[in-house]
């Protein structure tokens, strides 16, 4: 299992250490990996891809759990994905989603990978649709991926699925405020876990109020209440999924909701290598250095050294993509 | 505080970050050491998954498969350590997972480190180890991946 193309063999006959070693590749954008991600793009798009997001400790894990297990005893095996932030010092990270999710490690029908967000440089939203990729092609049916809303990166990442399902708690007025029109427009699903908490129906009062005034299309996203810990709600939770994956493959909206689903990866994987390359060129170059001398002692303000940081980046990057194969 | 570098969780020939698995098997429910060297190895710049406590020889075999760790250190409080150690190595090996740096830290007798070491567990730290050395042995035996 050396190569991309024994990797991809092996991983699309079912293979799980070649789904890991192939994940730890597209992680670490290698030139196999890379490849790998060539190959396997063919036999994707027969998973639902479900993303979770929201804010540190929501009880995303819980209830990717508590889902999980749900949509096994539906009989669908089961890939997921759980980013953990790194840390801006270190660049470590403790992955610890596993912990609330133990019962599902000797399960055959699951496969659960951890990943740290690794960075600023955009580079997220392009490992972990790679590795969804992996898990789709593996032949799982449902690809869970759970990433704290909080940052471009790992919001980005949840939306890059088909149904992104948003989680808030009780008692978070201000959070929920804050999620305004922005974070209710990526999502599809609104879940008001630690309903067992009080304050469950003012969370929802106020989600229903911000979702009135959100732009949404043709899909009006439902709120539901769950208690993750003690799996309330959940089949309530996998029915409003299979709603929602219903309609985004109904003959009515199968065209628009795939353009949405697929603009939206492409403009996230642009912004993301955008970011990416560029800021690498920057680096490489000393072209920022400069600005930021002239914008530090007051000869240049910081909108205009963006611009010039762009435009003299534009030959070195250029030249840069094309030597890469 | 000294700040690590950007490097400091990678070996020479590998610049992305270390993976290690921690896990404690068998039945004690204290995983402070645990938690210990997992903070320690993140500071150090490396990425830790960590699973909890009570864990299975299966449970860990099969995570050490998913998240295809470079390492895996074992902490084990409760004595059981010649008992279910080989059960790990065995599982670990039907999943043809065969290239990890194992070690083991925790409450390992002096007289079963060899026995430890044998079934192939390359670093055994007692009760009281510093965690550098732990990193240091880490970053020098972590085996490369992509
Ligand atoms: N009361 C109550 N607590 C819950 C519920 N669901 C989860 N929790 C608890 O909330 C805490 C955080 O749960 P996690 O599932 O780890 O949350 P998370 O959002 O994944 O956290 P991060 O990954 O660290 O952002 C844990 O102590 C859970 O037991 C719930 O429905 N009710
Ligand atoms: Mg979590």
């Amino acid at each position: 299992m050396d190569t991309a193309a024994e990797l991809v063999d092996a991983l699309v006959e079912g293979n799980r250490r070649a789904l890991a070693r192939a994940i730890t590749h597209v992680e670490a954008d290698s030139a196999i990996g890379r490849e790998v991600l060539r190959l396997i793009y063919p036999r994707t798009g027969r998973a639902q891809t479900i993303g979770i997001t929201g804010s540190a400790g929501a009880g995303k894990s819980t209830l990717v759990g508590a889902l999980a297990r749900a949509e096994r005893e539906r009989g669908r095996t089961i890939g997921i994905v759980a980013v953990d932030p790194s840390s801006p010092f270190s660049h470590g990270a403790i992955l610890g989603d596993r912990i609330r999710m133990q019962d599902l490690t000797s399960d055959p029908g699951v496969f659960l990978r951890s990943m740290a967000s690794r960075g600023n440089l955009g580079g997220l939203s392009e490992t972990a649709t790679g590795v969804v990729d992996l898990m789709d092609a593996f032949g799982h049916d449902i690809v869970l991926i759970e990433t704290v809303g909080a940052g471009q990166d790992e919001v980005e990442v949840a939306t890059t699925a088909q149904t992104t399902v948003l989680v808030a708690n009780p008692g978070a007025g201000d959070e929920v405020q804050s999620m305004k029109a922005g974070l209710m427009e990526i999502a599809q699903i609104m879940v008001v876990n630690k309903a067992d908490l009080a304050g469950a129906d003012t969370a929802v009062a106020q989600l229903r109020a911000l979702l009135a005034i959100a732009n949404v299309g043709a899909w009006s996203p439902p709120i539901l209440k769950t208690i993750a810990k003690t799996n309330e709600g959940i089949s309530e939770l996998v029915d409003a999924i299979d709603e929602h994956q219903a309609h985004t493959r109904s003959d009515e909206h199968a065209a628009a909701e795939r353009e949405r689903h697929v603009r939206g990866q492409i403009i996230a994987l642009a912004r993301a290598a955008l970011h990416r390359e560029a800021l690498e060129a920057a680096e490489t170059t000393g072209a920022l250095d400069t600005l930021v001398e002239e914008v530090a002692s007051r000869q240049r303000d910081p909108r205009s050294a963006a611009l010039e940081l762009l435009d003299s980046l534009q030959a070195t990057w250029a030249a840069s993509r094309s030597s890469t194969p | 505080m000294t700040q690590p570098s950007a490097e400091a969780g990678t070996t020479a020939t590998d610049e992305r970050p270390i993976r290690v698995l921690i896990a404690k098997p068998g039945l004690d429910g204290h995983d402070r050491g645990a938690k210990v060297v997992a903070r320690a190895l993140r500071d150090a710049g490396m990425e830790v998954v960590y699973t909890g406590i009570r864990q299975t020889p299966q449970m860990i075999a099969e995570a050490a498969l998913q998240e295809d760790v470079q390492v895996i250190g074992l902490s084990i409080l409760s004595g059981a350590h010649l008992g279910l150690f080989p059960r790990i190595v065995e599982e670990l090996k039907e999943r043809s997972v065969d290239d990890v740096l194992l070690f083991a830290g925790g409450i390992i007798p002096a007289d079963d480190v060899d026995e430890v070491q044998a079934m192939g567990f390359k670093g055994v730290f007692g009760p009281g180890t510093d965690t550098r050395d732990i990193i240091e042995f880490v970053r020098e035996h972590a085996p490369r991946r992509a």
